[in-house]
């Protein structure tokens, strides 16, 4: 047994360059149970974070009583992280589920029947489609659902209403990783494997505290480091996170400042030679532009704007032009910074220059954060069209209005998709007043949560929110649908690495709560959306229907699911995608051959200017003739908008720790999760805690132009001048009518990526102050990014034996022969 | 030679298009992507007229007589407000780019006919941010536009 809350990575299994990573199972079971008094393992995958770790559920007297990793599967190889192992099955089993309708009668959400929450829904719906037409509907919906659950709200969306308003919270996690492979490929789609791990020579995190947010792989990349050929690793991340703790270069750049450092590393790789002339030439475009561009960035000037040693830049470069292979993965440092999508477009460029994709350990993960995100960027549920489609390719959208036989203009293919941010201001300003939100909590994750919650609160709006738990977001509906959630449905979904996982239905639901794919056919049917010829919009009976007609929908598409059955997908490893009779066992690697997405028929964006989101038209796209070819897109480095100043001297920015997922609906409801990281603190550095006069645990009031939180400061090892926040930490369990303010985002800005529209929560100007002295450290874990500066006396983070879990070396050969077999 | 009347006009179409972009970025900076790009695209402006500078040293600038009457554009000194407001601002914006677009295209002409290598290399310079320019400001209010024509109140 292992205490998986102290050792979050579980024990060290080595292994080198072009070894398979050994197998390791790991299983935790209910307090006092062992495996004998297991009913029943039900096959699933793991959906608290985007890793998409293979795993079984142990199922006794109709009750989740554990989980174990699955040896088979080629994303863990039998692994978990702490919060699959305590958060997935314990956090759908608290008490305080919902259990029941709710709907709002005098001012109170009381119980009701779904006859009733549902004809309300549809009463409302129906007379603001008359009176004001389909864009008064918006769908906010999620990174968590299933993909025949995104792919019913698309339908119903697009072509039942026939509202662009519709969007998911992927928009504040995922959108900037698809938009650069967007405009860097021409599709959405990753181009690297988890298995680049395990052949790089060198690995690359941007902004990517992968420690962290996906802990099994990081256990793949320790792994690597500590086998007897350990690549290079270099970490971007203005904290000391684990990653950076483990990396051969730092740079702890100054947040806003990300697009300055990519230049100046691009500039280095050009100066040097480290490029592959004949790769340029034969698969890409517009390099011209990209060398003008960050010519002017020396070493010594991305020292001054990013306050990294200039040293620094050049060793980080070297390795990146010297190594043989290199793995990149970029996260919310990136997308959730300034520049966004210009940003991360030069990591695609970094490889495209050198040629370095498509081959083992050669590869660029654009990382999502959640584990659903994927599917809904192919379903469109958000703002894309579906099965990657182009909106402005009018025989795009005729493919789609065929599949679902209704008329080309019912789809809101006139005017660009409406993004998160955009449909809160049109509610603000009252032209959107139905919302439905599912599996999400925007009360405590959007930006700016004064603001958010004012809207929620409009009394001309009529909210209707699904979810598992009465959220914070919850408690301003309208009407409240109780969702049955994982374990309690089958469904499939797709990690980052594109491999496709089926999670089966392992228990019965609490109460009346139902299926999210369910209530949306509920809806459907009840709204009568009706075909061309009349007929039912949504006939699906349930969720292998909702896939089959999704793997229509892909077909010849880059995300080609034809070939990944429920059949195929029961009992061995997920698949990755595209999956069809040209590659009938998945695809690890996109772009082996050098030829990307950018075919002007084919393509899913014609592409949008990365300074001002400015849309590309057809006639200009077709005019850079990329057919086939990669995109080197290039754009100069602007300054912040928000820069630290006299009134407001630091700069703030949020993230995520360890233990806790979102808004902690699942995670906070698992005791040894919530015992690690129980409630909210920030994180300053030494010496800006001594200009304060702030001890380790003191409670301080950090403020920004938009709001305050006062919480326990854990004084750590940030970059001077920096304060984080984890975001973790809304109001569901807070105690006392007024709770003090501990959500990040009361203090971050209304403000986005011009091309990804990602809000950006990396970058706030705030001031501190000591407000009382602490009782005690902080609250922050020891044991990764949050642990205190050195020799500071802080007791250290441990799970004790409720956090023991098992692991078992070895337990049978390591999966992925047939792939590796069949992969180029 | 009438080469400095177009000089002049240019150069204060830009100044003209610089204040209008300060003014609607100000005006509607409850929505954030307008402010945000409006003063990134005033500053373009801004490097434009800088740039024009040695050419109008060059060939002078005619006085205001010279110039045809209704070739003068001032940009908006408030804005309108609503989703409206912003649609109507925005369109105002796009007719002062759209006149400084042609601007460029003319004294391009002219710098081709006269080859003047450096006021051409000027002239391409900026004449590609100006039509980015109209692009941002096309694609923002199409977005705009089923939303403020249809669906506000
Ligand atoms: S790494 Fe992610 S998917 Fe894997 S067990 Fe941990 S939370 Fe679940």
């Amino acid at each position: 047994m292992v205490d998986r809350i102290a050792d979050i990575w579980g024990s060290r299994t080595p292994f080198q360059r072009g070894a398979t990573w050994p197998v390791r199972v790991d299983q935790k079971l209910a307090d006092g149970l062992s495996d004998a008094d297991v009913d029943r393992w039900v096959q699933s995958a793991c959906v608290l974070c985007s890793n998409g770790c293979g795993c079984d559920i142990a199922v006794k007297d109709g009750r989740m009583v554990g989980v174990r990793g699955r040896a088979v599967d080629i994303v863990n190889h039998g692994r978990l992280g702490p919060k699959g192992l305590f958060g997935s099955w314990q956090g759908m089993a608290s008490d305080d589920r919902l259990t029941s309708p709710l709907i709002r009668r005098g001012g109170q959400l009381v119980e009701c029947d779904w006859d009733t929450a549902m004809s309300a829904i549809v009463e409302r719906s129906r007379a603001l489609l008359a009176e004001r037409g389909p864009l008064s509907h918006a769908f906010y919906t999620s990174g968590q659902l299933f993909l025949e659950e995104y792919y019913a709200l698309a339908i119903l969306g697009k072509a039942g209403i026939g509202t662009p308003h519709m969007d998911g919270n992927t928009r504040l996690c995922t959108a900037t990783a698809a938009a650069a492979m967007k405009e860097s490929f021409g599709s959405d789609g990753q181009p690297g494997s988890y298995e680049d791990i395990d052949e790089c020579d060198a690995i690359f995190l941007y902004g990517h505290n992968m420690a962290e947010t996906q802990t099994v792989l990081w256990a793949r990349v320790l792994d690597r480091i500590e086998g007897p050929d350990r690549p290079a690793v270099v970490c971007i991340d203005p904290r000391l996170t684990p990653v950076a703790q483990r990396a051969d270069v730092h740079l702890a750049v100054r947040p806003g400042t990300n697009l300055a450092l990519m230049n100046g590393l691009i500039r280095e790789l050009l100066h040097h030679g480290w490029v592959d002339e004949q790769y340029i030439r034969d698969h890409t475009v517009n390099f011209e532009e990209l060398r003008e561009t960050v010519e002017p960035w020396t070493p010594e000037a991305v020292a001054e704007v990013c306050g990294v040693p200039a040293d620094d830049v050049r060793r980080a470069a070297r390795i990146f032009g010297t190594s043989q292979r290199v793995l990149s993965t970029a996260l919310q440092g990136f997308y959730q910074a300034s520049q966004a999508t210009a940003s991360s477009c030069q990591i695609n460029n970094m490889h495209l220059l050198r040629g370095l994709l498509g081959r083992p350990g050669c590869g660029v993960l654009q990382m999502n954060g959640q584990p659903t995100a994927q599917n809904n960027r192919e379903c469109g549920a958000d703002g894309d069209l579906s099965g990657f489609r182009n909106w402005a390719n009018a025989a795009h959208v005729q493919e789609l209005a065929d599949l679902w036989n209704v008329d080309i203009d019912v789809i809101p293919h006139w005017a660009p998709p409406t993004h998160a941010m955009q449909i809160f201001r049109y509610i603000e300003q009252g032209s959107i007043d139905f919302l439905w939100v599912s599996a999400t909590n925007p009360a405590v994750s959007m930006p700016q949560l004064p603001r958010i919650r004012d809207i929620l609160g409009r009394t001309e709006l009529f909210l209707v929110v699904q979810d598992l738990y009465l959220t914070e977001t919850a408690r301003y509906a309208d009407v409240v649908l109780p969702a049955a959630g994982w374990g309690e449905k089958t469904g499939t979904f797709t990690n980052v690495n594109r491999t496709v996982h089926l999670s089966e239905k392992a228990v019965e639901p609490p109460g009346q709560a139902r299926p999210d794919l369910d209530i949306f056919l509920d809806y459907a049917r009840r709204m009568d959306f009706r075909t061309k010829d009349g007929g039912p919009l949504l006939t699906w009976e349930g969720p292998e229907d909702a896939y089959r007609a999704w793997q229509d929908c892909t077909r010849g598409r880059p995300c080609d699911y034809t070939g990944i059955t429920y059949e195929r997908l029961r009992g061995g490893s997920g698949i990755p995608w595209p999956c069809n009779e040209e590659h009938p066992d998945g695809t690890i690697r996109l772009y082996g051959d050098g030829v990307f997405p950018t075919d002007p028929d084919y393509c899913e964006t014609y592409g949008l200017d990365l300074a001002t989101g400015a849309a590309v038209s057809e006639q200009a796209y077709r005019a850079g003739s990329p057919a086939g070819r990669a995109i080197l897109r290039a754009a100069q480095y602007h300054p912040q908008h928000e820069p630290p100043d006299a009134d407001y001297p630091l700069s703030y920015t949020t993230g995520r720790t360890v233990y806790q997922f979102h808004t902690r609906t699942k995670t906070g409801r698992a005791r040894q999760l919530n015992q690690a990281a129980p409630s909210a603190w920030v994180e300053i550095s030494v010496p800006d805690a001594a200009r304060i006069g702030a001890a380790e645990g003191d409670i301080v009031r950090v403020a920004s132009r938009r709001g305050e939180i006062v919480v326990p400061a854990r004084i750590s090892d940030i970059r001077e001048g920096t304060v984080f926040a984890p975001f973790h930490y809304g109001y569901w369990d807070a105690a006392g009518a007024a709770p003090a303010a501990t959500a990040a985002n009361e203090l971050t800005m209304t403000e986005w990526d011009p091309v990804s529209k990602q809000p950006n929560f990396k970058n706030a100007a705030v001031r501190i102050e000591k407000v009382a002295d602490g009782a005690g450290p902080a609250p922050a874990p020891t044991t990764a990014g949050s642990h205190p500066a050195a020799g500071t006396d802080v007791p250290a983070t441990r799970g004790g034996a409720p956090g023991e879990a098992s692991e078992t070396m070895g337990a049978a050969v390591p999966p992925g022969g047939a792939i590796q077999a069949a992969r180029s | 030679m009438k080469l400095p009347i177009y000089l002049a006009l240019l150069h204060r179409s830009e100044q003209s298009l610089a204040g209008a972009f300060r003014v609607v970025a100000d005006g509607h900076a409850a929505e954030p992507d307008v402010y945000s790009v409006c003063q990134l695209l005033a500053g373009q402006c801004d490097e434009h007229v800088r740039a024009l500078q040695p050419a109008v040293q060059r060939y002078g600038e005619a006085d205001e007589g010279d110039e045809p009457e209704n070739l003068h554009h001032s940009g908006p000194s408030r804005t309108r407000s609503g989703p409206v407001g912003l649609l109507r601002d925005l369109q105002d914006l796009y007719v002062l780019a759209s006149l400084v677009d042609v601007t460029w295209t003319m004294i391009k002409q002219a710098a081709l006919g006269l080859r003047d290598i450096e006021l051409r290399s000027t002239v391409e310079d900026c004449e590609g941010q100006t039509s980015m320019q109209l692009d941002w400001l096309r694609t923002r209010m199409s977005q705009a536009a089923p939303q403020a024509l249809i669906a506000a109140r």
